[in-house]
């Protein structure tokens, strides 16, 4: 069965919000919503699961961290050992609280830089990428939804206006 | 609802604003034309960059030798002038991701300049090591390569090499947290650009931004996340700027309690920097709904706090001098042999500037007053010069040998690449005023019903 999709535009938060959850309610199926800014609790009322990026980025921190251990010990004690200052230099263990902050430093680099290129991958946010919200005034003040049925459509544009929709269209 | 907020808290947006409003009054600075005073402030701020420019060349051109260095103080402005602007560029990070931590929903009236004028200052601040090194095209010395004679690689022990990883992270950390904040707010001029130029210029910067649930979803957490990595970052890279000396064996600078006493004063002097641009851009912008008086009550509240915090690190360091029984020490700190000594003035400038000028912010009358707010910001911006000025020249000026004792003279071109930075600066920050959303406006509308003063006082009259 073809479902169709309705584009319902708000002018406020509270009543977008009020109104996903009465559509969530209704078991109507949310496509997008496009907000201006984050609205506090939408992504819970539409059902959103929670975003993994931290998690990525935690392991990306890893990798820096092992990298430093890696570049440090394969610079400073294996390839070239050197006496700097009578500093000890032939173990990495002796070596190591000189390691540190550049331990610390790449940890950090490798994290928030893997983890913002994660994000742009992921939310396809890139240089020359064109803009998909459907209505410009959606990064303005107003609050586009797209919520499609495959039943009867006057059903869900009826419901729509009784949840103080300003403006609703089918999706071409 | 959801938006309650403690009718004792001050509103931070004033004014009768919607939405709307809100996205109108940050997008006029771009949108409309550049008036005569940010052309005339343009032009002088560009004059100094190009004579800065002309002194770098002539450094470079010429060899170190053209500055006032010599035998015994052999690091002096610009170390001083590299110490100074990595201090400035601290105060945007802080607000952004500290202030993001503690929940603190002042930031966002003032977070995007702040990181504006960070990334800016470390700019600056990177000059200074790379002109310094004399033979500058030599600087990628500094990356992990092997050396062209054979497998030689940089030095893991020395602090000057954690200083290249340390600002190279906290700028690009710097860089791509505060433009991924801007990218809806890009999105927002892209979508009322009406000129094709302009529209095609913040399409390209905007990144196709849409607003997608899960996209917001996103970027809150990436915005929480950076915060969280950025806290650290900040505090770790004056840290590591005060290793530069604190590691070396140079008494006066042998000090352990430099790292502390550095971040603070960091924040102190980037902080009064913040004030200093707010001040003016708040009047010049027409951001005064924005950019409140709570705002500058809370910012001199932490001047008030990290200045104190430097004020016990100076009492520190002279009870240390005095307490060493060497006289040798007793000069080279911030002590009484420095007070009296031929640098009097300057360790008189940054005791008054830092120390006694601040005090006066304890008082409500004086910490919400904008001129003097804006007047104490400049005192602190010099009086921090001084500080690092002290901390560097002072104490080479003298060795144990009293026939080595010398005074430092800067030369024009010390002076002129100095003035030349801060041209530069204000180049760039000139630039963005006219270019950038200056705040972070989507962030703004989220707490508009909660700190709106419009919202505060209808949940007030209903409460009645």
């Amino acid at each position: 069965m073809s479902s169709t999709t309705i584009q319902a535009i708000f002018d406020d938060d509270d009543v977008l919000l009020k109104a996903v959850k009465e559509l969530k309610a209704a078991n109507y199926h949310i496509e997008e919503i496009f907000t201006p800014f984050p609205v506090h609790g939408l992504e819970k009322a539409a059902g959103l699961p929670n975003t993994r990026i931290a998690i990525t980025a935690f392991i990306y921190g890893l990798i820096g961290f092992s990298f430093a251990v890696w570049m440090m010990n394969y610079m400073m004690i294996a390839d070239w050992p050197q006496n700097i200052g009578g500093k000890p230099s032939f173990s990495f263990a002796e070596n190591m609280p000189a390691f540190v902050p550049i331990m610390f430093e790449l940890t950090v680099f490798f994290a928030a830089h893997l983890m913002v290129i994660t994000f742009y991958m992921r939310s396809k946010l890139w240089p020359f990428k064109k803009a998909e919200n459907p209505d410009p005034r959606t990064t303005d003040d107003h609050f586009l939804l797209e919520v499609s049925t495959s039943n009867d459509v006057k059903v869900l544009e009826e419901l729509l206006k009784t949840l103080n929709a300003k403006e609703i269209k089918t999706k071409a | 609802m959801s938006h309650y907020e403690a009718p004792i808290r001050e509103p931070l947006i004033y004014g009768d604003k919607s939405y709307h409003d809100i996205t109108i009054d940050v997008a006029a600075p771009v949108e409309g034309k550049a008036n005569r005073k940010w052309w005339i402030a343009f032009t002088i701020a560009l004059l100094a960059f190009l004579y800065g420019i002309g002194c770098i060349v002539y450094t470079i051109g010429t060899g170190i030798g053209v500055w006032g260095l010599n035998n015994r103080v052999n690091w002096a402005w610009d170390i001083t002038n590299f110490v100074w602007w990595v201090g400035i560029g601290h105060a945007g990070t802080l607000i952004s991701a500290v202030l993001l931590l503690f929940r603190q929903k002042w930031r966002m009236g003032i977070n995007r300049s702040a990181e504006a004028m960070t990334i800016f200052a470390v700019f600056q601040a990177g000059l200074f090591p790379i002109i310094h090194m004399g033979r500058v095209w030599n600087a990628f010395y500094v990356l992990p390569l092997p050396n062209a004679l054979g497998s030689l690689w940089v030095n893991f022990n020395s602090p000057l090499l954690w200083d290249v990883f340390a600002i190279s992270t906290y700028l690009s950390v710097s860089l791509v947290f505060w433009y991924t904040g801007l990218l809806p707010d890009f999105a927002m001029l892209r979508d009322r650009a009406v000129r094709p130029f302009q529209k095609k210029i913040y399409s390209l910067l905007s990144f196709g931004w849409s607003g997608r649930l899960k996209d917001w979803q996103r970027f809150e957490e990436v915005s929480l996340v950076l915060a969280g990595l950025a806290t650290p970052l900040v505090l770790s890279v004056h840290t590591i700027v005060s290793m530069d000396f604190a590691t070396s064996v140079i008494p006066g600078w042998h000090s352990t309690i430099f790292p502390p006493y550095f971040v603070a004063g960091a924040i102190f002097s980037g902080f009064a920097m913040v004030q200093t641009l707010l001040l003016i851009m708040r009047k010049v912008s027409n951001l005064e709904a924005y950019i409140t008086k709570v705002h500058i009550e809370n910012m001199n509240k932490v001047i008030l706090l990290t200045g104190g915090i430097v004020s016990v690190a100076y009492i520190t360091e002279f009870f240390i001098g005095w307490y060493s029984g060497s006289s040798y020490e007793d000069y080279t700190y911030l002590s009484v042999g420095a007070a009296t000594g031929p640098y009097w003035w300057a360790f008189w400038a940054l005791i008054i500037c830092n120390f006694i000028f601040p005090q006066t912010l304890w008082f409500k009358k004086l910490r919400t007053n904008f001129v003097w707010s804006f007047f104490i910001s400049i005192v602190i911006n010099i009086g921090m010069w001084f500080e690092r000025f002290d901390i560097i020249v002072i104490n080479l000026s003298r060795g144990h040998l009293p026939s080595s004792w010398t005074m430092f003279s800067p030369t024009f071109v010390d002076v002129g690449i100095f003035i030349g930075t801060i041209g530069f600066f204000f180049v760039l920050f000139l630039l963005y005023a006219r270019t950038f959303p200056v705040i972070a406006q989507a962030e703004l509308k989220s707490i508009l019903k909660s700190s709106g003063e419009n919202y505060k006082k209808l949940r007030g009259d209903n409460h009645e």
